[in-house]
């Protein structure tokens, strides 16, 4: 895991793309998600899917970032999903309650499935 | 008993120096990884409370770490994080039943909410000199 986060996106299906991370998940980091997301949801992408396999640490100001795609997704009549999480952050997004708007999926297939129209 | 002291000034990403260290420890006594992550987890949002929120004007955060129990059967980890801040009374900390529109949670204010759920213990003591949290994770 790298300090400045590092993002990979995938943006081959037609209404779902996934974005990759790897790294910690701080304000900066955030903020270069919701760039992102943002740019994804421009394209016409109605369905986004956050790989956090290469993050172990996400703080409290990262996932304010993340509630506010969250909102912006839910604006579109769209979803945020996440997947491939470790146990400690799949615990802290239930402690803050972002687990009741965004699907937390155990793998990337299984969320791909789910997310798919 | 083991331990570390840190004084860590309030910079971007000096969290990650307290989080390492206390990884560093839970290694060494065994605690699970799992465990290691929540602690890792808790010392990060620690560590910006105190950055975020304490106004202190030496603008540093004390860190002690120690290993609890002997030194042959290491209980756990006990990491007290202290500030010379302005404190805060508990009466103004968010309303944890605050929701934005459309039922989402409050962007902001979830960090001691984040470390009283990830720790075995959490005591945090807040006066007009200060803020320390002391907090612990057992094997």
């Amino acid at each position: 895991m790298t300090e400045t986060l590092q993002l990979t996106i995938d943006d081959q299906r037609d209404e779902l793309a996934v974005i990759y991370t790897d790294g910690y998940i701080n304000n900066q980091g955030g903020e270069e998600i919701a760039r992102v997301a943002y740019e994804l949801i421009g394209k016409g992408r109605k369905n986004l899917l956050l790989n956090l396999a290469g993050t172990k640490i996400v703080n409290s100001i990262g996932i304010s970032i993340l509630i506010e795609i969250i909102e912006k997704m839910l604006e579109i009549d769209g979803k945020l999903a996440f997947c491939s999480l470790t146990p400690t952050i799949e615990k802290t997004f239930h402690i803050m309650g972002l687990a009741q708007y965004a699907g937390i999926y155990a793998d990337e297939e299984t969320a791909i499935r789910e997310l798919s129209p | 008993m083991q331990q570390v002291k840190l004084t860590l000034p309030m910079i971007p990403d000096m969290e990650l120096t307290a989080s390492k260290t206390a990884c560093a420890l839970g290694e060494q006594i065994g605690l699970s990884p799992d465990k290691i992550d929540e602690v890792q987890m808790a010392v990060v949002e620690a560590c910006i409370n105190a950055f975020e929120h304490s106004s202190a004007p030496d603008r540093e955060v004390k860190i002690l770490l120690q290993v609890l129990g002997s030194a042959g059967e290491p209980a756990g980890l006990q990491i007290t994080i202290s500030d010379h801040g302005v404190g805060f009374s508990s009466d103004k900390l968010p309303n944890d039943e605050t929701e934005q529109p459309r039922g989402l949670p409050r962007k902001r204010g979830h960090g001691l909410k984040i470390i009283t759920g990830l720790m075995d213990d959490v005591d945090i003591r807040s006066s007009q000199l200060g803020t320390t949290v002391v907090m612990r994770k057992m094997r």
